[in-house]
């Protein structure tokens, strides 16, 4: 599914400044029962925003209108648990084209740059220090220049750099995919599957 | 011949490098891809809307299992998203030839379940399936790990997906087990040890003589856990256990084939030089009966234990906090004596024959506790069969509680299996997050030892002083 182009994002962010934020918080398992990519961003982080009567709990952060943008900043080891990409996809399409943490889970991480969301690992201090800028001001805007990958505060230019491999950043930055790449060598791929001595 | 000594992992994940990318991930071919009806129909649609094919539908299995009921399975399917998902499923696979065991085949179950005992998972294969928990296979010395949805679509289209080869651990657990510590408490003990993130970024081999001595059930169980501390997957050295296990299932090589295949997998194992990027080592004998008190499968104890105080944490400690108000649990107090209210035994972590017999020698001569509601889930109908002949199911019928049919059922919850908000649970699956099992329910990960032992009592019980 094709994805928009990611180049250099500033925008203000929404924090959620809690560790080990899993998949199944991000989307529960009930709302995996389509057969479509549609409507994923109505049910992100489903029990933390609404009660049980689908009413807003007033005190989550995507409730409050004073926080928007399109980065999420979220605590460290965002994305732990199942390999569901409805999780990638249900913050995708709420908005979000970016996450901000210092640690990532593998595979929540795989999967948001299959889709186009760009995850940015920090510094404990440097996420300590959007966290703070971010609650002392709810404009704060940050930048992230992904040919540059870099990730600024725009407010005082506290910078960070980050990783990520030429070929993901690439991909990022054109709105390429994966199996364009894999359908232009399936010969290759052909010819090592019949080489295999078990297949 | 290369003269550099080489582990497990690499030699496997070596073997299947169809084209390395500089400063990328390498192009990695996949043996076996499994599929369930979750996440591989948004896989399907974007094969057509490219319109490309299945490369080789012979190496994708399909199963149903997440999203289906555990009673009356042979009614139809009441919700009608989850009807319409296990349509799509059967639908894709027919259309593109792949195996498909529906919901009421009798080789139906849990992907993690039936893919090992029809033989499909080896030893020395790379294999795959939109599920974490497909590092269950790496007890086979294999390669598994999960993966999301483009790389479904991936596996599908070419057979391949794009990873970067990821760090080696080892971890050796030596020694002998205590009483009614079983192969679920040596990995809720080593994932409380490294934390339910240590492991990232890493691929896991298990060593030592508490893994050699464990049956394939066990290490499947093990392998399983891997994704809870982080890790991509796990693996195990296959041996005779393994190759003993393997041999006469439906899908193992037969004849000349096995004795080639054998002999590939007899050189599966670490080189005796080879080094990994970091190495952890413990004890048997510091194992005792696991559970957790937490929102997360690293926040796990001994038995005897006292819930840790947030004061000695090094960190994270409102996120500590937040774990605990959720779980209602103060710190500082036993876990021993809790009133339970929901007992299930099943899922890919603990849903085959093995834990069943295990739960039904606690049950065996005692009664289900009244206010205890119990939920058996076998892994597969080839589990559910088993525990009928060896008279498992009669014990079970006498102490009070029900079999149901085979799924992944409350460990996601997806289906009508929910354990109810403010709840407690313990559980033999794998996941003790927040709502978890059902909109606020209160889980506590244990063993089937562990988990029997509530359902007799009605309260967290030490399953050493039932046995």
């Amino acid at each position: 599914m094709a994805y928009d182009k990611f180049t250099v994002l500033t925008s203000t962010a929404v924090p959620l400044p809690i560790e080990n934020v899993d998949t199944d918080q991000i989307i529960p398992a009930r709302f995996l029962k389509a057969t479509e990519r549609k409507n994923f961003g109505d049910n992100l982080f489903r029990d933390w925003r609404y009660n049980n009567d689908d009413s807003p709990k007033q005190d989550f952060v995507l409730n409050n209108s004073i926080y928007t943008g399109k980065i999420l900043v979220g605590g460290r080891n965002f994305g732990s648990g199942s390999s569901r990409e409805h999780a990638a996809w249900a913050i995708y399409d709420y908005g979000f084209r970016c996450v901000v943490s210092s640690f990532f889970a593998d595979i929540f991480k795989g999967n948001s740059i299959n889709i186009g969301i760009l995850p940015v690992q920090v510094s404990e201090a440097f996420l300590e220090e959007i966290f703070r800028a971010i609650e002392a001001d709810p404009a704060t805007e940050l930048t992230i220049d992904l040919a540059a990958q870099t990730i600024t505060l725009n407010a005082n230019g506290s910078q960070e750099s980050f990783d990520i491999n030429g070929y993901k950043k690439n991909n990022l930055i054109n709105g390429f995919d994966d199996i364009d790449y894999l359908q232009a060598m399936k010969e290759n791929i052909q010819s090592f599957a019949a080489s295999k001595p078990i297949k | 011949m290369s003269n550099t000594a080489s582990t497990l992992f690499d030699k496997v994940w070596d073997a299947h490098v169809v084209r390395q990318i500089e400063d990328g991930p390498d192009v990695f071919f996949i043996d076996r891809h499994f599929i369930h009806e979750v996440t591989s129909p948004v896989a399907f649609l974007g094969l057509q809307a490219r319109g490309i094919g299945v490369m080789f539908p012979e190496h994708t299995f399909a199963t149903a299992d997440h999203n289906t009921p555990t009673i009356n399975q042979h009614l139809p399917v009441a919700d009608p998203l989850s009807a319409n998902q296990l349509l799509a499923l059967e639908q894709n696979s027919a259309k593109y030839g792949i195996s498909h065991w529906g919901l009421g085949n009798p080789k139906n179950g849990i992907v993690h379940v039936v893919g090992p005992e029809n033989g499909i998972t080896q030893p020395g294969m790379t294999i795959v399936c939109g599920d974490s928990h497909t590092s269950t296979h790496g007890a086979f010395g294999a390669i598994a790990f999960g993966i999301g949805t483009s790389e479904v679509e991936m596996v599908l289209s070419s057979q391949c997906i794009m990873q970067p080869k990821p760090k080696k651990m080892r971890i050796n657990v030596n020694g002998v087990l205590g009483k009614a510590v079983t192969p679920k408490d040596v990995t809720l003990y080593i994932i409380a040890q490294l934390t339910t993130a240590g492991a990232t970024g890493y691929f896991v081999e298990y060593a030592g003589d508490v893994f050699e001595n464990m049956s394939m059930e066990g290490r499947m169980t093990v392998c399983n856990m891997s994704i809870e501390m982080g890790a991509r997957g796990g693996m195990i050295a296959p041996d005779e256990t393994t190759f003993n296990y393997i041999k006469g299932r439906e899908k193992a090589p037969k004849g000349a084939d096995w004795d080639t295949a054998l002999a590939y997998w007899k050189t599966l194992k670490t080189d005796a030089t080879a080094s990994f990027d970091k190495e952890y080592n413990f004890n048997a004998a510091d194992i005792e009966p696991m559970i957790t008190y937490g929102t997360n499968p690293g926040m796990g104890m001994g038995i005897s234990h006292l819930i840790p105080k947030a004061a000695e944490l090094a960190g994270g400690v409102s996120t500590y906090e937040k774990s605990l108000k959720y779980m209602g649990f103060e710190e500082d107090e036993p876990m021993i004596g809790k009133k339970v209210d929901y007992v299930f035994i099943g899922s890919c972590t603990n849903g085959r024959i093995e834990d069943f017999r295990a739960f039904a020698s606690i049950v065996k001569g005692r009664k289900k506790a009244d206010h205890v509601t119990a939920w058996i889930v076998p892994g597969s109908h080839i589990v559910e069969a088993q525990i009928k002949e060896e008279g498992i199911f009669d014990i079970l019928t006498e102490a009070g509680f029900q079999l149901r049919q085979p799924g992944c059922s409350a460990c996601l919850a997806m289906n009508d299996d929910k354990i109810p908000a403010g709840k407690y649970a313990v559980s033999t699956s794998n996941r003790n997050f927040e709502g978890r099992q059902g909109p606020g329910s209160r889980t506590l990960l244990a063993s089937p030892l562990m988990a029997a032992a509530a359902a007799v009592t009605g309260v967290v019980t030490d399953p050493r002083d039932l046995l």
